[in-house]
């Protein structure tokens, strides 16, 4: 079967799930924690940009089910960016990826075979595949997991954040 | 049971850390390639540069495994001299063998760098004694890596009239084409698996869920399968699609998603004369090596004290979350 296709195109997200919590949710304080996570793993794994190559310069669009916002990932090597949007907003994105939060956790550290998640269905990518490709096997290729990141770039505070990254994971992981 | 002797298992890595893993979980020995269409995994992001694999030699060997340079695509008129410099590069490097599938390569091999161990890869497609004899008597090759179209019986009868070692897959993707011969990419995109190294390219492939989450996957302007919420995927490759045909309909008329797992085979295939047992994946990331890798190492290291070894884990990293002993246990397997 022949049809034109969106391939190259950004696209248009919208929730029609969202709820009323992720309205009156305020982002705000969340977000230097997000952007201090991004800007430390571009600086303490440069490498990551050498595999990244065409994906720099994408926008990478996280819908971890269960969580009451989405993640917007820029890793633009110049400046990286990862910021909380509302599922009432309507975003732009190149790449679409749709999972439990401790699912897309598990990937990114490696503890899991993204492969294999995708045959089981545990996760759903759309748009550009070859962008998450390069980002899958950027992430793929750090020896550190997120939690170790995050311990070292927030120092003391790393103990509470992780944490919260756990409770959310166990809350997400129980309620998706 | 009785006591085998332990074959050398080769794993695969398209990352440093992919190749440090596979060294860690008890791998002999790791394939791997140069950035670029020199080799069959050509994927974006994947493989390495030469300074990562210099790094990465010097890992394997430290800990006493090898390393093998994956060279193993088909260079086309006026582009020779890219695959040439990555042999040049994998001797250089100190790689413990090249393999190698274009008979134009190997004889750059032979009369170049008559040292270097020479592999035959399984794009060369070689499956008969007179084949491999031919590659063993003009060039040296020292081990053939056999498709995966023959049973153990075969493999045996093969081992027997050949002057190399084998090496044999045993787990990982399996296809029904011809290896080394498959242009169903090249069909599709423009993009040749055998010359440009990379089946199904990601820049071509698309998914697109409805909104019960059933997806369909697209490869260039075609629709190759939809898969209904809670159908299992495979690799969005034309031999795995799903098509109308004449005699039925929405069907898998090549092959299933599927993958191959020989791990109950592997005594068999030790006795049948298999130095080697190979484990695809050079896409996979770390997490499968992990633990397909250790499977294999406690696999291999139960049957050789007379144990039965546990496989459980290794379904959940197929493809389609279902597995075959494909040819090897029967001509008629699918």
């Amino acid at each position: 079967m022949k049809k034109k296709t969106h391939r190259g195109q950004p696209r248009i997200f919208r929730d029609p799930k969202a709820g009323p919590i992720s309205r009156v949710l305020p982002l705000l304080p969340l977000q230097p924690v997000l952007r201090r996570i991004v800007r430390h793993v571009a600086k303490i794994h440069p490498e990551l940009f050498e595999r990244l190559e065409s994906g720099a310069n994408k926008t990478f669009l996280i819908n971890a089910k269960g969580v009451p916002f989405l993640l917007v990932l820029k890793p633009d090597p110049a400046n990286p960016t990862l910021v909380a949007r509302s599922r009432h907003d309507e975003i732009q994105y190149d790449v679409l990826v749709s999972g439990k939060f401790s699912t897309l956790l598990q990937m990114i550290d490696s503890k899991t075979d993204s492969d294999a998640l995708f045959f089981n269905r545990d996760i759903l990518i759309t748009g550009d595949t070859e962008a998450i490709l390069l980002l899958r096997n950027a992430l793929d290729d750090m020896d550190t997991t997120l939690a170790d990141d995050v311990a070292t770039a927030f120092g003391p505070l790393a103990k509470p954040l992780r944490a919260s990254i756990n409770m959310a994971n166990r809350i997400t992981g129980a309620r998706a | 049971m009785t006591q085998l002797e332990k074959p050398e298992l080769v794993c695969p890595a398209g990352t440093p850390a992919s190749l440090r893993t596979a060294v860690d979980a008890g791998a002999d020995a790791v394939y791997c390639g140069f950035k670029g269409p020199t080799n069959a995994r050509n994927f974006s992001g994947l493989n390495f540069t030469k300074a990562e694999l210099t790094e990465s030699v010097k890992y394997a060997h430290e800990r006493d495994a090898m390393v093998l340079a994956a060279i193993n695509s088909f260079p086309t008129a006026g582009r020779t001299d890219l695959w040439k410099k990555s042999v040049d590069d994998a001797v250089e490097l100190g790689l413990d063998a090249v393999i190698i599938a274009d008979i134009g390569m190997a004889q750059y091999v032979a009369r170049e760098h008559p040292e270097q161990r020479l592999h035959l890869s399984v794009q060369a497609g070689a499956s008969s004694p007179e084949a491999i004899n031919y590659y063993v008597e003009q060039f040296g090759v020292k081990r053939v890596v056999l498709p995966r179209i023959l049973t153990v019986a075969e493999i045996k009868r093969v081992h027997d009239a050949i002057d190399c070692e084998i090496e044999a897959f045993v787990f990982g993707n399996i296809g029904m084409m011809a290896e080394g011969r498959c242009s169903l990419t090249n069909y599709v995109t423009g993009v040749s698996t055998n010359m440009d190294g990379v089946c199904s390219p990601a820049s071509h492939v698309e998914y697109e869920p409805d909104e019960e989450e059933n997806l369909t996957t697209r490869l260039g302007e075609f629709a190759i399968d939809c898969i209904s919420c809670g159908e299992t995927a495979g690799y969005p490759t034309i031999c795995k699609g799903r098509y109308d045909t004449a005699i039925k309909k929405n069907y898998y008329a090549f092959e299933e998603p599927i993958s191959l797992n020989l791990t109950r085979l592997l005594p068999d295939l030790i006795k049948a004369g298999v130095t080697a047992l190979k484990i695809e994946g050079r896409q996979r990331s770390r997490a499968y090596i992990r633990s397909v890798v250790s499977s294999f190492r406690e696999a291999i290291d139960a049957y050789a004290i007379g144990e039965e070894p546990d496989i459980s884990q290794l379904i959940a990293l197929t493809e389609g979350g279902k597995e075959t002993e494909g040819a090897f246990k029967s001509k008629t397997w699918r």
